[in-house]
């Protein structure tokens, strides 16, 4: 460095990016100052309560809504009779087979209920109460039909069958075979030619996404136009869906997000009552509200999860992977939702995780059961191809005797190797693999831990320690729209943003990625503040809204950073080359001698002349003197469309207590080192990383959707699913490091997920680890006192829980002994 | 019908209500108290949480008659003369939320957790805000909130006394 460069470098404005900015969105979140969509209230409006099927398949024999419509203040009552000629169905956009079997998706059961919970009627009353109040005076029977809800089951010759249309429950087989595509070699001969092969059978439980906000919509009519709010991820795809599906011309409904209370990929849905909010308020011509319970969010929100993985490894004696073989089960439930069958589709793909495999094959059939359908959960496929292969390296590991971090070292790809394009023809652009390892390492204070392990080993404590790895990439960022497309998804990947610059110097900037909860009003600001030198304070991000946001794909797939937000720079960077016209007219120079720091044109080698990019803002808002042949405007929008998704990375490590004699097991410490690319607020990513990681634990741990042998679920409250509560989760210890995607020019790869998606195996691992000197080595999720101890104490991976003598799980207990007598 | 005579964050209210109607619905939906808010229908979230009479209860369990002749407190009613309750302060500054859904809920069952015991460990406040819900924040940065507000509350306290 050069003497004449330090002022310089002392002048320039401190960056915004990177800055640990609180955020601007808590001002009215903390002061109860919310817009949730329940809190919306419209002259004359009408309040929708549902009648909901308590069995779980049966032809509806009998319905009589007569005495209903009687009691006091109800307007009108409705069935499937009334709405199956425009109710359409509900959109399925990710049919990921040519031949995908779709027997279609009433809002409102017509003939049949295929899960329970599935609407029967509906009852539009005056006041909530009302409605609720009525819907208990509907008569109805039901004949029943025979209930299918083990996939093993499911998809064997001669099963009952969930939809009577279709000739078997499997919706579609989906296969991505490295050989045939080119990217690998041939599956079958690297397992014919293995010297040790490992095969599993694991068990994704299902999960409830359970978003603290339940699901509410508000419809208002002026005349033939139609505003909903609602509590949704996703406006904008809900706008286009809902216009498609009930007829409404698309510019006729606008949909609105106000505050949304998480999401997790729960309200990235086009739900039925949605639909139905839209239909009762045409068909009335009044105004309509509907919020659900709780125990109506559990029962019919669409699930995550729900899949059983037969996963094969083949591999060399010292250690080196030759082979991946996957094989999956997902369940689909009764129907098809938005991207209920894209979702193990999209886990297809990181299988193979950071690993060095030469040959890969991965089948999928997704199958019908009478459960709620399944979609997108915070991963969304990549935490159980996380979970699966992050499983199988420890128990490669077990099976040769080696350490499993040293298993992994040798087969994971080298810092050096990067952009490397896998066997699922993914090209990772960046990262260290190692680097994260070590930093992760050290915050777990990995050495000391396994020194304790060793003496409780050996002093036969009843109190086992273990210590377990996840060392996982997934791919995020969602998009490219080209990639979607080859996958058959049914819409693009790109996002939007427009930049408006104010006349008093303000910016309003409009994005196409809507939160709920992540913090897009302030990071946002951050970069806008960057990129046009604007104090942070001057920015106001607008969202949510199709009316002042026309364009946009939305939240979900750790997509908004990284595509939304270089959407946003993208319009920053055409709004700083509209100003510079006009900068060099005023400025009577040529645009070329122009600088542009801080916010300020300047001409090059004459400091202190300069022009405002806020004070452009009010001189193009005069108009009164621009250059010939421009528009009197220096607003700018733009899209986004990467080439590629982004990919993070990082090592989590859990080390787990596991208590022999009660089957209580407690997280000691749990340290994670996550590479999330350029990182634009390090508190919202530590926020995000915390979130995600609480919820995958609570995969390994707590939570289980758990169906019982009539299709009911059974753990449809919050006093039977279990939320872990703050007394329930540790302290984690996160770190990062930072690698720049090259997708974007932020360098940003997303974090929304990258928690979740890790931390379940690691939790897993840990037990296992401590427990398999006893014989222990496998427990099925979640890990509750009752399943660790008869995993100890009985074999086996500790069989199903409370819903002992259902189906829910084919009663397809793994273990051998102890169980049938311990049932009865 | 029942009429009732309630104060709610310092203003005087006179109602006929059903009988059966919840506090937390009384709020909402005749007082436009929509700062408070419904997480769930057996009382497990906490969501609804404000204090009746000083003391912290889930809105959702208590009828709107039992709060007669009482006073109500809710997020709405915290912050004194335009400056913000030192818990609201410490979430925001901890980041002790994401979507802010809990929010209203956590920081009222904080506030009267550091009322019954002013220096918490870790774990007395993990225990003592078991009863709230939270699905965004993993809970640490809500931890640390909870114990910045009682180094501040406690620190304020001192100085008055
Ligand atoms: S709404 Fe009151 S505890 Fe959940
Ligand atoms: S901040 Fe979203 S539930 Fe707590």
């Amino acid at each position: 460095m050069t003497l004449t460069d330090e002022p310089t470098t002392a002048e320039a404005p401190a960056k915004e990016v990177g800055n640990a900015r609180l955020r601007k969105e808590d001002a009215r979140l903390i002061t109860g100052k919310t817009t949730w969509t329940d809190n919306m209230v419209l002259p004359g409006m009408l309040h929708m309560a549902f009648l909901r099927s308590p069995v779980a398949h049966a032809t509806i024999s009998h319905l009589d809504v007569s005495a209903a419509k009687d009691r006091p203040n109800v307007v009108a009552v409705f069935t499937g009779q009334d709405f199956k000629d425009e109710q359409g169905t509900i959109p399925c956009a990710w049919p990921v087979t040519p031949d995908m079997v779709n027997p279609g998706h009433p809002s409102i059961a017509v003939d049949t209920v295929n899960h329970v919970g599935e609407a029967v009627a509906i009852v539009v009353a005056r006041t909530r109460t009302a409605a609720v109040d009525a819907v208990e005076a509907i008569d109805v029977d039901y004949e029943n039909l025979p209930v299918v809800l083990d996939m093993e089951e499911a998809v064997k010759d001669g099963a009952d069958l969930v939809h009577a249309s279709t000739s078997s429950n499997t919706s579609y087989h989906f296969v991505f075979d490295a050989g045939e595509a080119g990217t690998g070699s041939d599956t079958e001969a690297a397992f014919r030619d293995a010297e040790v092969t490992v095969s599993r059978r694991f068990v994704q439980q299902r999960l409830i996404p359970a978003f603290m906000e339940p699901r509410s919509a508000v419809v208002g009519v002026q005349g033939d136009n139609f505003t909903l709010w609602s509590a949704t991820q996703i406006p904008h795809i809900l706008r286009v869906m809902g216009a498609l599906t009930t007829g409404i011309p698309e510019h006729k409904l606008r949909v609105v997000a106000p505050d949304v209370g998480g999401g997790f990929g729960g309200k990235l849905q086009v739900c039925p009552e949605e639909i139905l909010a839209l239909l009762v308020a045409r068909r009335l011509g009044k105004p309509v509200k509907w919020t659900e319970t709780r125990s109506e969010s559990l029962m019919t929100a669409h699930h995550g999860r729900d899949q059983i993985q037969y996963i094969d490894v083949a591999a060399r004696k010292d250690g080196t992977v030759t082979g991946l073989r996957v094989r999956l089960l997902a369940d689909m439930g009764a129907y098809l939702r938005l991207i209920t069958p894209g979702v193990p589709a999209l886990g297809a793909f990181m299988f193979p995780g950071i690993y060095k495999f030469p040959a890969y094959r991965f089948e999928c059939d997704g199958v019908f059961t009478n459960k709620v359908p399944t979609d997108a959960y915070r991963g969304a496929g990549r935490p159980e191809a996380t979970f699966a292969i992050e499983r199988i390296m420890d128990e490669l590991a077990v099976e040769l005797d080696m350490d499993p971090m040293e298993l992994r070292r040798k087969n994971w790809i080298g810092a050096e190797e990067f952009p490397f394009t896998t066997v699922a023809g993914l090209e990772y652009d960046s990262g260290d693999y190692e680097q994260a390892t070590q930093a992760a390492l050290e915050l777990l204070g990995y050495d000391e831990l396994r020194a304790e392990q060793k003496q409780r080993r050996e002093s036969g404590d009843p109190v086992q320690l273990g210590i377990g790895i996840s060392t996982f990439t997934e791919m995020c960022g969602l998009a490219p729209s080209r990639v979607l497309g080859s996958l058959s998804f049914g819409a693009g990947g790109w996002e939007q943003a427009s930049i408006r610059m104010l006349p008093t110097g303000k910016v309003e900037v409009v994005t196409g990625s809507t939160p709920h909860g992540q913090g897009h009003e302030t990071a946002w600001s951050q970069i806008v503040a960057d990129e046009l030198g604007v104090p942070f304070e001057d920015v106001e991000v607008l969202h949510g809204d199709t009316a002042i946001s026309s364009r946009g794909l939305d939240t979900y797939g750790s997509r908004s950073l990284v595509v939304g937000g270089t959407a946003v720079v993208k319009a920053a960077e055409k709004v700083v080359a509209k100003a510079r016209k006009i900068a060099a007219h005023l400025l009577e120079a040529s645009e070329d001698d122009l600088e542009f720091s801080g916010g300020t044109f300047s001409v090059k080698g004459t400091p202190g002349a300069g022009l405002g990019i806020q004070e452009i803002a009010l001189a193009i808002f005069a108009a009164h003197d621009y250059p010939e042949g421009i528009e009197p405007s220096i607003d700018a929008e733009a899209a986004f469309d990467p080439v590629n998704f982004s990919f993070p990375h990082g090592t989590h490590l859990c080390a787990m207590e596991v208590d022999t004699e009660t089957g209580f097991v407690k997280i000691r410490k749990y340290a994670s080192v996550d590479d999330i690319g350029t990182i634009v607020n390090p508190i919202i990513v530590e926020g995000q990383m915390h979130g995600g990681l609480a919820q995958g634990i609570a995969q390994a741990l707590y939570e289980e959707a758990i169906y019982d042998a009539d299709g009911n679920l059974t753990t449809g409250t919050f006093v039977d699913y279990l939320l872990p509560s703050a007394a329930d989760l540790p302290t984690f210890h996160t770190g990062n490091t930072v690698h720049a995607a090259t997708s974007n020019p932020l360098g940003a790869k997303g974090v929304g997920e990258a928690g979740c998606i890790a931390s379940t195996p690691a939790v897993v691992n840990a037990a296992l680890d401590a427990v398999r000197h006893l014989g222990v080595s496998d427990i099925r999720m979640p890990l509750t006192p009752e399943r660790v101890w008869r995993a100890i104490h009985q074999g086996g991976d500790g069989g199903d829980r409370a819903a002992e003598g259902s189906n829910a799980y084919g009663g397809a207990r793994t273990t051998e002994s102890g169980i049938e007598e311990a049932a009865q | 019908m029942t009429q009732i005579n309630v104060r709610v964050d310092g203003a005087s209210y006179s109602d006929d209500v059903e009988p059966r109607t919840l506090l937390v619905h009384y709020l909402r939906e005749q007082l436009g108290k929509v700062g408070t808010v419904v997480g769930c229908d057996t009382s497990n979230c906490g969501a609804c949480t404000v204090h009746l009479d000083g003391e912290s209860v889930k809105s959702c369990t208590v009828l709107a008659v039992q709060a007669d002749g009482s006073e109500v407190t809710t997020i709405e009613g915290i912050a004194e003369g335009g400056e913000l309750h030192p818990m609201q302060k410490a979430f925001h500054e901890k980041h002790g939320l994401q979507c802010g859904y809990c929010t209203p809920g956590m920081i009222m069952a904080s506030i009267d957790l550091l009322k019954n015991n002013p220096d918490p460990s870790e774990s007395e406040i993990r225990e003592g805000i078991e009863g709230n819900l939270c699905r965004c924040t993993g809970y640490v940065n809500i931890v640390r909130a909870v114990q910045q507000a009682a180094g501040e509350m406690s620190s304020t306290a001192g100085a008055q006394a």
